[in-house]
């Protein structure tokens, strides 16, 4: 890419126009981020009367416990899950609408939708069709044998919880898969076609390499939207449950600090979770990165 | 998109900094009535009846305006009131669950005593008046009321009475004991009606804070943190390990079904679907709303082996607290506000609504004599069971710091041996040893 130099005569307006960005970056994330890390070396009562000095001990107490250990696994499996689920499903059906010529604002429209459901509603409708005890879903799996309930068997409440926070984020993949198959040139796919090649040997051999700036971005995506914004879902269909099941990173911050009014210890949860993901995403720009053609 | 941010930034932010700089300061007017803020944790109609209650209380003096807000639920209530604590605009009033106790307790300073709020307007309180098993959760050694006791319940067991009589057991007699309990619900699930006997609603509040009260045992030493910080739990002895094991073996066995953490479990009873639940006294008036067959409640099963069983059960529920850094005026208005709450005309009629348990012996009393308990038997029922025997040190109310996270504690065990992860011995013995270090971290921050 050619460099191309701007040059203001004016000295300070560069610094004026840039003035709001970074005012917003300072207000919105320096500020939390540098409170989140001071609080994480205090332990204070919930009043905040007594504050007391504990150095690095709430992250140590943090990473002791068996059961914030088994947050990160929870975290990762689920992360793992909802990327490859929606992105597969995605990329499924977005490959479909892609060839459909008539009508295709309908389907399209239908597999977006999800999408403008707040995630706390769609937890809500999750929570009533799968509720064992007047859910819709749960009274028709018991004539194929299935005693659905996710409040007692861990299984449940982990495919539970995949399955809403997928279903919301696979309109988002689509969205993007799409404009991707819509921005190769026909061109491609109908020289290869002209060589003799298969509807899904032109899928895997040409589509599907061009899309891998794609796929990386959404690899991406998905990961920080799992770690955060799964949030919702998880307090209305599970709380966390059962014994620690779903209990994801952000849910423990969620659920020490504001439930439990512990702030120091949910502050230094926080500031690994903060830790972790710029480790995955940088590892992911590492390792996989490489893979992806431009 | 950059020139939007800034024109959005002086559009929004500027105005408010405006604003913000030209609130007045809150002037002390003698004619204008002081507004005390009461947040509260209960919504639906519950709620709407506490703003009734502050309505009528608006209308009968003109000194004071008590404006109730609804702040979510409990959990929600007290983080709220945390938080603008911190930030210095507490409300004057605030409802606080039981679980909630130790938190405000181990912080005496931003607090008011009820009793020395009642004191200093005049209207002391005569600690006779009140239910000494309801009052002791909210008092302190000296049996002075440190919160103002408003709704408190206790478990009881449901039973219905048409399933009952389906599967040829006696409706008169339900089941005392677990082992009773246990044929009961082999006798419902054999009529192949029912997906299991029995389930509960919150827990660890029902199977094992009630539960080790009911039995005699200590959830906690030092009584259950009321005599000092110090405490330790020991809910890991045999009465509790037996209990959860018997629960692991009834649901393999299709006869207790796990319901969740908090009221979940409601719709599995009020469905017809399983025919017995332990909840809530208070959760009396929604059963009968949506529950079309016939139903009864008794006294809590207990477990024939533990001495000492049954003992007497202990409360749940909310109290009413006094945050600090208000005026003495405000006060004064508290106190009459409180005075009106505990009449017993209101008290017992808040108590017929609710289903809640009277807090004043005259409060009861006035309700025998209208026939309340003739008509619904269910709320002399746990009146009877909290009353069954004078309290002991293990019956008479929980103190644990850091009580919210404890109680998590606490399901996480359960649903550990529940989920089949480890054994209820392994289970509560994690659970114990998580919850000590919980204690001693508040123990830390208390002193």
């Amino acid at each position: 890419m050619v460099g191309k130099r701007v040059i203001f005569k004016n000295k300070g307006l560069p610094y004026l126009l840039m003035a709001p960005e970074v005012i917003l970056v300072l207000l919105f994330f320096i500020f939390p981020a540098t409170q989140a890390l001071l609080q994480a070396l205090f332990r204070e009562d919930a009043f905040g009367i007594s504050r007391v000095f504990v150095g690095l001990d709430n992250f140590r107490r943090a990473l002791r416990d068996p059961l914030y250990v088994r947050s990160i696994q929870t975290t990762i499996l689920f992360a793992i899950s909802v990327a490859g689920s929606t992105m597969a499903i995605a990329l499924f059906l977005s490959s479909i609408a892609n060839n459909i010529t008539k009508r295709s604002i309908i389907y399209k429209t239908i597999i977006i939708a999800p999408y403008a459901v707040a995630p706390l509603v769609a937890g809500i409708m999750w929570f009533f069709l799968f509720s064992p005890a007047v859910g819709v879903i749960s009274y028709g799996l018991r004539d194929f044998g299935i005693r659905w309930n996710h409040t007692i068997v861990p299984g449940h409440a982990f495919f539970l919880v995949i399955l809403a926070a997928s279903w919301q984020r696979i309109a988002y993949n689509f969205l993007f898969y799409l404009g991707g198959m819509q921005s190769i040139p026909d061109s491609l796919v109908e020289s290869a076609a002209i060589d003799g090649a298969s509807p899904v040997t032109r899928f895997w051999r040409i589509v599907f390499p061009l899309l891998s700036p794609t796929t990386f971005f959404l690899l991406i995506m998905n990961f920080i939207y799992t770690f955060f914004e799964t949030f919702p879902i998880i307090h209305q269909l599970t709380q966390g449950g059962p014994s620690n099941a779903t209990a994801t990173m952000v849910y423990r911050i969620y659920r020490d600090g504001f439930r439990g009014l512990d702030f120091g210890g949910s502050a230094a949860q926080s500031v690994i979770l903060m830790a972790f993901v710029v480790t995955v995403v940088a590892l992911q720009f590492r390792f996989v990165e490489r893979k992806v053609v431009y | 998109m950059r020139k939007g941010i800034f024109v959005g930034f002086l559009v929004l932010v500027v105005p408010l900094m405006v604003f913000m700089a030209c609130a007045p300061e809150a002037v002390v007017d003698e004619d204008v009535p002081l507004e005390i803020q009461m947040w509260i944790g209960l919504g639906g109609e519950l709620g709407q009846r506490i703003e009734e209650m502050a309505a009528e209380f608006n209308a009968m003096q003109d000194r004071y305006i008590v404006s109730v807000v609804e702040q979510g639920d409990y959990e929600e209530a007290m983080t709220s009131a945390i938080a603008a604590y911190r930030a210095g605009n507490q409300p004057h009033i605030l409802q606080v669950y039981e679980v909630g106790t130790g938190t405000f307790m181990g912080t005496r300073q931003v607090i008011k005593p009820v009793y020395e709020l009642m004191a200093e307007a005049g209207m002391p309180m005569n600690p006779d008046d009140y239910l000494s098993q309801v009052t002791a959760y909210y008092s302190d050694l000296e049996g002075n009321m440190l919160s103002f006791p408003f709704n408190s319940s206790t478990p009881i067991f449901y039973y219905n009475v048409d399933a009952f009589v389906e599967a040829g057991l006696d409706p008169d007699n339900p089941p005392q004991t677990w082992p009773e309990v246990e044929e009961a619900a082999r006798a419902l699930v054999a009529t192949g009606n029912y997906s299991a006997g029995f389930t509960f609603q919150w827990p660890s509040w029902t199977q094992m804070e009630t539960f080790s009260a009911w039995h005699d045992v200590p959830l906690g030493t030092r009584a259950n943190g009321m005599l000092g910080w110090d405490t330790e739990l020991v809910f890991n002895d045999d009465v509790r390990v037996q209990h959860l094991q018997a629960l692991v073996d009834w649901q393999a066995e299709g006869l207790f079904q796990y319901g969740g953490r908090r009221g979940d479990a409601g719709p599995l009873f009020t469905s017809g679907d399983v025919p017995m639940y332990i909840a809530s006294s208070a959760a009396y008036a929604g059963i009968a709303r949506t529950a079309d067959f016939e139903f009864s409640a008794g006294f809590l099963p207990y477990w024939p082996n533990v001495e000492g069983a049954p003992q007497n059960s202990i409360i749940g529920g909310g109290s009413l607290w006094v945050m600090g850094g208000h005026t003495e005026p405000e006060y004064e208005g508290i106190a009459e506000f409180f005075a009106y709450l505990s009449s017993p005309e209101v008290q017992a009629e808040w108590h017929q609504f609710s289903g809640y348990l009277p807090i004043t012996y005259a409060a009861w009393d006035l309700s025998r004599d209208q026939g309340f308990y003739d008509r619904i038997p269910i709320h002399n029922t746990a009146i009877e069971q909290i009353t069954l025997n004078e309290p002991t040190e293990n019956s008479r109310g929980l103190r644990f710091g850091m009580f919210p996270q404890i109680r998590n504690v606490i399901l996480d065990g359960m649903e550990g041996a529940l989920t089949g992860e480890m054994t209820p011995q392994r289970a509560l013995d994690q659970a114990v040893s998580r919850g000590n270090e919980l204690l001693r971290e508040f123990e830390q921050t208390v002193r």
